[in-house]
């Protein structure tokens, strides 16, 4: 038995401990908002929080996420979390969205540690995240949104 | 995007009955009736085909066209709120299937339901308006009987049915007795003057909001109590067959239930996903490759060029003499280029999931072309077609590959699910590795092209030679190809081309290769845009001529190309120098019925690559129905685009695929892409598609600025990021 500690919530989940935890998270526990790519890390599409950091769960055995503390899509919140998915939406971001929980979890990431990101700050922490689609220009308006935004809340 | 009958799938079995009785609550007359056509008129009852309004009020589109990112379900909405008077907030969207009828793609003849070719709205800008303006009078006419008062008096506005007496209710209120009252059999549709959704810029997609939670659905989503996962193996080369393989030891690997042969290779059958990858990747298979393509991609390409030089060719399209014109020409040019196999790479490996219970097969998926995976299905399983529903899903991505003729994925899970037997839901899930190697990429090319002008720079003599395979041969759309086997998905761009040369001779060779091609976002136009702009390009710079102002005396005959040429030139500065360090390059093509013109700009870096900063564009689409989504098109056919010209490839060595992944086969990332600004041209035209168009123009417009700026072309692609 594997012990997970997700969005909160400890779970006993009975897998091989090899089992990547995008699997676990995906086919055991029936989380699907984290998404399968490419299963080598290449994509971003699985991006979870591990302990606060983003990490491919696609490559993660779950037995090195045991007791950790892990956050998905599904439970990713405060301010900065709220004021991407705020921007994401008012500039219609996602066009197949299929690998936006990836991109919304490591724009999340960045801002949460950098209040002002410049371009080249985002061309750092989103690279890894490939959207097909190519929806990289407003992705990138949409973290300069929420980055507005947020300064102004502080300001407030 | 509510997640009701689609994706009543996910729930638990007590939820997916209250989920059933609310659908059955919203009255809709049938899903997909035999019959939709009113006994006393022809026209169709839009409750049964194109609209349901539950008692919520929500009004949920049914979409003939799937949506993969391109926005069409948005675009569908955006008809029926506009004609139904609704709120745009009450709007809500499935795909539909199961009815060529009544979602037979238009554009393509109105036979079989298909999303590609850029066509939905073109195909669905009548029939969904109509759909809306005719509910919209049923609603009214319910409202009247209702509430004893004229129809004339009765308003709809955003959902709201109103009556000066002050009655008033929504739509939903109407739905049950309007549904059954007879359908009118003409209905007028909204002036353009009076239009609130139809091209206006602050409608948002209806997908959005799921999309940045994590609630959408997609097919790798759906799960089904029981189900199973099938990984396949399937042959290293194409063309191979299973021979022999030994699947007792996987079958007692963990979690592993079967190993079944299919027609397409050997499938892993398990619990779930990892343990099916585990057991594929220990199983053993004897591989007859008496019929496979053992070749390369280096050895295909010296025989293409072989061809381009030494083969004759079919005639495809002829103007003059271009052989004798040839050598009257002042100046000629001589330009070979070389385009490798694409892959599409979409970022939701290609899956399906189908379960076989009481006599009926259904299949979630990607349907790009559900009648025809419908018929295959109903085939492999021995039942009647109108036994085997499909569930259309929201997919994350296709660009032209879950369009597969042979029905590939859908072709492995209803053999799985034949063999397994009733009752054990299946789904087929492709590795990234299976679907990098999986074929049906956009094929490699060879042009020889010749070119010359005369002495007052005009084009003379154009002599272009295209060597590759064709996409439809071999395959159920081979009807298309012409009386001398010519493909003109390889030709288009080229064959059609705007400038008048008055001498022009097209010719074709199709190769015999072993290798599964398919259409890939822009199909033929990925290829031929690329070497008729730079063509035109450098035959502007030999003439000494701007290559703006060449273009703009060539195109004088055709306005919507001289439209969007004029514009982005305008919008991009093109008549003042560039800024310090910027190159620029300019290419206009039309496909799809769009005219796409765009400006690259690029700077040479000191470290000796390049990087693309700026691209400016400008579209002729029509009548823009949703101008966000065909800015976003534009964006992302771009960024697709730039992938595909400067790092895109897939080769074969000794007839395997050599990339694997993301990291081999590279595509574009968030550091690479350009910024983008697209202006779109006022028209009073029918609107054509945006899926596609904003792909052709990009890659010549790169090349003719790198060549500005390095004074060196290149034309065997892909570019690379070198200097």
């Amino acid at each position: 038995m594997i012990k997970l500690v997700i969005n909160g919530e400890s779970r006993d989940i009975d897998v091989a401990p090899d089992t990547p935890l995008l699997w676990v998270i995906r086919d055991h526990l029936q989380m699907t908002g984290t998404k399968f790519g490419c299963g080598r890390a290449q994509c971003g599409a699985c991006t979870v929080y591990l302990n606060g950091s983003p990490t491919r769960s696609c490559v993660l055995p779950a037995s090195a996420a045991q007791n950790a503390e892990i956050t998905t899509i599904e439970g990713v919140s405060g301010r900065a979390a709220e004021a991407v998915q705020k921007a994401w939406t008012d500039l219609d971001v996602p066009q197949c969205g299929y690998c936006q929980s990836g991109q919304i979890m490591a724009a999340a990431a960045l801002l949460e540690q950098n209040a002002s990101p410049s371009d080249a700050d985002i061309d750092t922490a989103m690279t890894g995240n490939i959207c097909r689609c190519a929806t990289y220009v407003r992705i990138r308006k949409a973290i300069h949104k929420a980055a507005d935004e947020m300064r102004s809340e502080a300001n407030a | 995007m509510r997640r009701l009958q689609q994706q009543a799938a996910t729930l638990s079995r007590r939820s997916f009955i209250a989920a059933s009785a609310a659908v059955a609550g919203s009255l809709t007359i049938g899903f997909r009736p035999a019959v939709a056509q009113d006994a006393t008129s022809d026209a169709t009852n839009p409750f049964q085909a194109y609209l349901r309004i539950g008692p919520d009020h929500t009004v949920t589109v049914l979409s003939a066209h799937m949506e993969g990112g391109q926005g069409i379900y948005s675009g569908l909405a955006t008809l029926i709120a506009e004609e139904l008077d609704a709120d745009w907030e009450q709007m809500s969207v499935e795909g539909a299937s199961g009815n060529p009828d009544l979602y037979g793609n238009k554009a393509m003849g109105g036979a079989f339901q298909l999303t590609g070719g850029s066509t939905a709205m073109v195909s669905s800008w009548q029939r969904y308006r109509e759909a809306g303006a005719i509910a919209r009078h049923m609603l009214v006419e319910a409202a009247a009987q209702q509430w004893g008062v004229a129809a004339e008096e009765i308003r709809i506005d955003r959902g709201v049915v109103s009556h000066p007496s002050g009655r008033e209710g929504r739509l939903g209120d109407f739905v049950a007795a309007a549904a059954g009252l007879p359908v009118p059999a003409e209905i007028s549709l909204k002036p353009r003057a009076e239009w609130k959704y139809i091209g206006n810029d602050e409608v948002r997609r209806r997908d959005t909001v799921d999309k940045t939670r994590g609630q959408q659905d997609y097919t790798i989503d759906v799960q089904l109590p029981g189900m199973l996962t099938a990984v396949l193996k399937r042959p290293p080369r194409f063309g191979g067959k299973v021979a022999g393989f030994d699947a007792e030891p996987i079958k007692a690997m963990p979690g592993v239930i079967d190993v079944v042969e299919t027609p397409r290779g050997v499938a892993v059958v398990a619990k779930s996903y990892w343990e099916a990858l585990k057991g594929r990747d220990a199983l053993n298979v004897e591989w007859d490759e008496s019929d496979a393509e053992k070749r390369g991609t280096a050895e295909l390409m010296a025989m293409y060029k072989d061809a381009a030089v030494n083969g004759e060719g079919v005639a495809v399209h002829g103007v003059g003499d271009a052989t004798r014109a040839m050598d009257d020409a002042e100046k000629t040019l001589d330009a070979d280029f070389e385009f490798p196999f694409l892959a599409h790479a979409a970022m939701e490996p290609l899956n399906a999931v189908a379960r076989y219970q009481h006599g009926r097969l259904e299949i979630w998926a990607g349907h790009q072309m559900p009648d025809q995976y419908q018929a295959v299905a109903a085939e492999i399983m021995g039942i009647d077609a109108e036994r085997v529903t499909l569930h259309v899903m929201m997919t994350g991505g296709f660009f032209g590959r879950r369009a597969a003729p042979d029905s590939d994925v859908i072709v492995e899970v209803a053999s799985i699910v034949k063999a397994l037997g009733e009752g054990v839901p299946v789904r087929v899930q492709w590795s990234r590795e299976d679907d990098m190697h999986g074929g049906k990429y956009r094929p490699m090319y060879v042009h020889k092209v010749q070119a010359g002008i005369d002495a007052d720079g005009n084009p003379l003599a154009w002599s272009h030679h295209v060597v590759g395979q064709s996409i439809l041969a071999g395959t159920p759309f081979e009807a298309a190809l012409s009386a001398d086997g010519i493909d003109a998905t390889s030709v288009e761009g080229v064959d059609d081309m705007p400038y008048s040369v008055p001498n022009l001779a097209v010719r074709l060779t199709t190769t015999d290769v072993n290798v599964p091609v398919l259409w890939w976002r822009s199909v033929g136009h990925t290829h031929t845009a690329f070497v008729v702009e730079t063509v035109v390009d450098d035959l502007a710079r030999m003439a000494g001529r701007d290559p703006v102002e060449f273009r703009q005396e060539l195109l004088s005959e055709h306005p919507r190309h001289l439209g969007v040429l004029n514009l982005v030139a305008e919008k991009a500065g093109w008549d003042k120098p560039a800024a310090e360090g910027i190159h620029r390059g300019i290419a206009v093509h039309h496909s799809f019925g769009s005219y796409v013109a765009q400006v690259a700009e690029v700077r040479l870096r000191e470290d000796g690559t390049w990087k693309a900063e700026r691209v400016v564009c400008a579209v002729d689409c029509g009548i823009a129905v949703n101008p966000d989504t065909i800015r976003a098109q534009m964006e992302g056919g771009i960024g697709f685009a730039l992938a595909g010209i400067v790092h895109g490839e897939i080769s074969m060595t000794d007839g395997r695929v050599d990339q694997d992944n993301y990291d081999s086969y590279r595509v574009l990332r968030m550091n690479e892409m350009p910024t983008v600004e697209v202006h779109i041209v006022e028209s009073e035209e029918s609107p054509t598609g945006v899926g596609e168009p904003g792909v052709p123009p990009l890659g010549p417009a790169l090349s003719n600025a790198l060549t500005a700026a390095t004074g060196v072309r290149k034309r065997v692609l892909p570019l690379g990021n070198q200097v």
